[in-house]
């Protein structure tokens, strides 16, 4: 044989998991709370996800092209999901160009200035939407009723929040246990029927990509059911104490963005921990700081900060949380 | 609930596609190349020169210290040329070249197929034996196996574990000898067990090979202290410390050595060798050889001579393949690439295995995405990703405060890397240097 035959150093074969893969199947698992917001807000989820994808991937290749002029990766789907994230952590009736801002500082400032997808300390999507929360405040805490709401009462073109509805009313003295007949059952809250953000409406629709997600081994449970866990538990302890100043933890659970942030924002890989004893720790530290935020804080709600603030400790858990060595003694 | 080890660990696709063809004996060729280091150690020195006539199994070279392993010719005839030629590591290395002259053997060998149950020899005589038939370890390692059958002073040897797992995929060299010489093994195995004074022995093999484990379940009944140990597939499960895990539960710490938890490990493989040395007389100077690929027209099991060269097992399997990108001697996941198909077999020569062109190259390389993948697979417990970022930005110190020396090289971190990321060539790097550094500081 006069061929030319490849030389390399084994391992000469490789598992099917890719970047690609694992990307799109974050994204099909996305795809029921999408139907969700869609059915719920028709044309303006639409709307709003069209163009924070668009932009989004516009973005990431713009900058991969010209400014870093280096390879684009935009194919492999990271940034589809950085967009469908930033458009589920918005109101419905956001204006274009806020939309397209948000997208430009999740890409731009979440993302490329620390070297692309991999290398970024914190989730892009959160940066986006943190940055119009703190510019755009009005904006981003003003929620269009539903479709339905709006067909039965059509003057209810503003729906707040369970979170906001409490935590107005807290501030003004009143009790929780009154605040809450002013919000939907807990039952419709669960299927979405409720206000707020694209994509945090339907925790029914988020469970289900994560069922997805889990089955196809694309993350662990380690960081959705420790923060979830932390929440009920803490939030359990504080309403115990005082059922009239604090909620109870399905609230909690079933409100703002905690089911999208411990399903799809937490778990990030790339801005979570390595180990399985380091995504507990970070697991926990969200739940912490989420109810912490929710309860003795200024905004109602807390999960975005949570977040990236135990975004931030990650090198420091990575270091402290190695993984057991073989043949160590106990 | 089947045994395995508990850390880490992956699962590559099995293909066992020659698991069904009985080992067949390959033609004599025309000229034999053996190396006279086919073993972990000192090389050999060598006993004969150009001109020379050997015999099968005359030995030509003899081992050059206590790690070291002596060599044998696998064939009659007239020494050609004594020259240093590319081996399965891809460097040129000494060898003896044979023009092959008929078929004679040294008279003292048995050729006969009867089974030779009495074991007469003492546990001394049998380590001599052992060292003298130059026996290495046959599932690739190839550790001079007398080394392993002499226990230091201090150290006690519990258990004798024979290794019929055969994690690799593609090769299924143990698993035919496991079925064919199921006797042999098991007398091998009581020798082995003689030798080092044990009364216990393991012999764990992975439950996609049921034939085997139920043949060896039947035979076993007649023979004293040997257990069969079934065990659920998980690569790297042929990885010695991992086998002692999962038949043993004893966990070797970091940087000792199996006897320190009392085990000793020994291929299903060399245990028939050690048989053959034993009860035949028999210098280790034949192997079965895999000869596999998803487009080999053949795939087949071969008893082969050492010094054949791999182009004569190939076309025993039909040729090569006209879509051949890469040829690799050993298993998938920790075999070596050959420069050439004259490469010759060697003690340690497990398989020749075929790729395709499309399985050939690599992938593109992308950023680490952070995922942990690579070091939930790790079963030593490592974190292949901050290793590979070391042996990048230079930090020594670093690498050996995190153990690098304790990778097994199994691969499985890069196998299962999302972005590809060639985690092992930085991490064999990393090794290397690490080991040179550790060595000028003992100076
Ligand atoms: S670091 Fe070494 S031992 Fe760990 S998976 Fe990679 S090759 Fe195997
Ligand atoms: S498996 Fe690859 S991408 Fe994942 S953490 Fe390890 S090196 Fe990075």
């Amino acid at each position: 044989m006069n061929k030319l035959i490849t030389i390399s150093q084994s391992p000469h074969v490789e598992g099917d998991f890719t970047v690609k893969k694992i990307m799109y199947s974050v994204l099909i698992a996305l795809v029921p709370a999408l139907a969700v917001s869609i059915y719920y807000f028709g044309f303006d989820a639409v709307r709003v996800i069209l163009i924070a994808v668009a932009a989004s991937v516009f973005f990431e290749y713009i900058i991969q092209k010209f400014l870093i002029k280096g390879k684009t990766t935009v194919t492999d789907g990271s940034a589809i999901i950085t967009g469908v994230l930033l458009a589920f952590n918005v109101p419905s009736n956001l204006p274009i160009w806020m939309i397209i801002l948000g997208a430009l500082i999740a890409i731009g400032v979440g993302k490329m200035t620390f070297g692309g997808l991999g290398k970024n300390p914190f989730n892009p999507a959160l940066v986006g939407r943190v940055f119009l929360l703190i510019s755009f405040p009005v904006d981003m805490t003003t929620w269009p009723s539903n479709r339905f709401a709006l067909a039965i009462n059509p003057d209810a073109v503003t729906g707040a929040t369970p979170l906001a509805i409490l935590k107005e009313g807290v501030k003004n003295g009143e009790k929780v246990t009154d605040l809450l007949s002013q919000i939907p059952p807990y039952l419709d809250m669960f299927f979405g029927n409720v206000g707020g953000s694209l994509g945090e409406i339907s925790a029914f629709a988020l469970i289900i990509g994560l069922l997805y997600m889990l089955m196809k081994k694309v993350i662990s449970w380690h960081i959705p059911l420790t923060m979830l866990g932390t929440i009920f538990v803490f939030s359990e302890i504080l309403h115990f104490a005082n059922p009239e100043r604090f909620a109870d933890p399905v609230f909690h659970l079933l409100t703002g963005g905690v089911m999208l942030g411990a399903i799809f924002m937490a778990t990030d890989m790339v801005t979570s921990p390595m180990s399985k004893k380091g995504m507990i720790i970070f697991g926990v530290g969200i739940g912490v700081l989420t109810i912490i935020i929710r309860n003795f804080g200024a905004y109602p709600e807390g999960v975005s900060f949570a977040i990236l603030i135990m975004n931030m400790f990650v090198p420091l858990i990575n270091k402290y949380c190695k993984p057991k060595l073989f043949g160590e003694k106990v | 609930m089947l045994k395995t080890f508990s850390k880490g660990g992956v699962h590559p696709a099995a293909n066992k596609l020659s698991a069904d063809k009985a080992i067949e004996i390959l033609p004599l060729p025309k000229t034999v190349t053996i190396p006279i280091s086919q073993h972990i150690g000192a090389p050999a020195k060598l006993l004969v020169k150009k001109g020379d006539k050997v015999k099968v199994g005359q030995k030509i070279a003899e081992s050059g210290g206590f790690v070291s392993a002596n060599i044998h010719s696998s064939v009659s005839g007239t020494v050609s040329k004594i020259d240093k030629i590319f081996d399965a590591s891809g460097y040129k290395k000494p060898c003896v070249i044979i023009n092959v002259e008929g078929d004679e053997w040294e008279e003292n060998i048995d050729k006969s197929k009867d089974l030779k149950k009495d074991i007469s020899l003492s546990a001394e005589e049998i380590l001599k034996k052992v060292s003298e038939a130059g026996i290495v370890g046959l599932g690739g390692a190839t550790f001079p196996s007398h080394v392993k059958l002499s226990i230091p002073k201090g150290k006690k040897a519990e258990v004798l574990i024979l290794n019929g797992v055969e994690c690799e995929p593609y090769l299924t060299a143990d698993h035919r000898l496991m079925l064919e010489k199921t006797d042999e093994i098991l007398v091998g195995i009581k020798i082995l067990m003689k030798a080092l004074n044990v009364d216990k022995a393991f012999i764990g093999i992975e439950n996609n090979k049921p034939d085997a484990i139920n043949r060896f379940n039947k035979f076993v009944e007649n023979y004293d202290g040997i257990q069969v140990v079934p065990l659920k597939m998980k690569y790297p499960q042929g990885g010695e410390k991992q086998l002692i895990k999962a038949v043993a539960k004893r966990e070797v710490p970091s940087g000792a050595l199996p006897i320190d938890v009392g085990a000793v490990v020994h291929n299903v493989g060399t245990a028939f060798a050690v048989y053959e040395a034993i009860q035949k007389n028999k210098p280790l100077f034949e192997r079965v050889v895999t000869v596999t690929g998803k487009s080999v027209k053949n795939p087949l099991n071969l008893l082969v001579r050492v010094g054949t060269p791999t182009i004569n097992l190939i076309e025993a399997a039909g040729g090569i393949p006209e879509n051949t990108g890469k040829i690799v001697s050993g298993g998938p996941m920790m075999g070596k690439a050959l420069v050439n198909t004259d490469v010759p077999i060697t003690k340690g020569s497990s398989g020749v295995l075929l790729f395709e062109e499309k399985e050939s190259k690599r992938q593109d390389v992308q950023n680490c995405i952070r995922c942990g993948k690579c070091v939930s697979v790790c079963p030593m417990g490592l974190e292949p990703y901050l290793l590979m970022n070391m042996v990048e930005s230079k930090m020594w110190e670093e690498l050996e405060k995190n153990n690098v020396l304790d990778c097994i090289e199994c691969g499985s971190c890069m196998f299962t890397c999302p972005s590809q990321r060639p985690l092992l060539d930085y991490i064999r790097l990393g090794k290397s240097t690490v080991t040179k550094i550790k060595r000028s500081r003992k100076k």
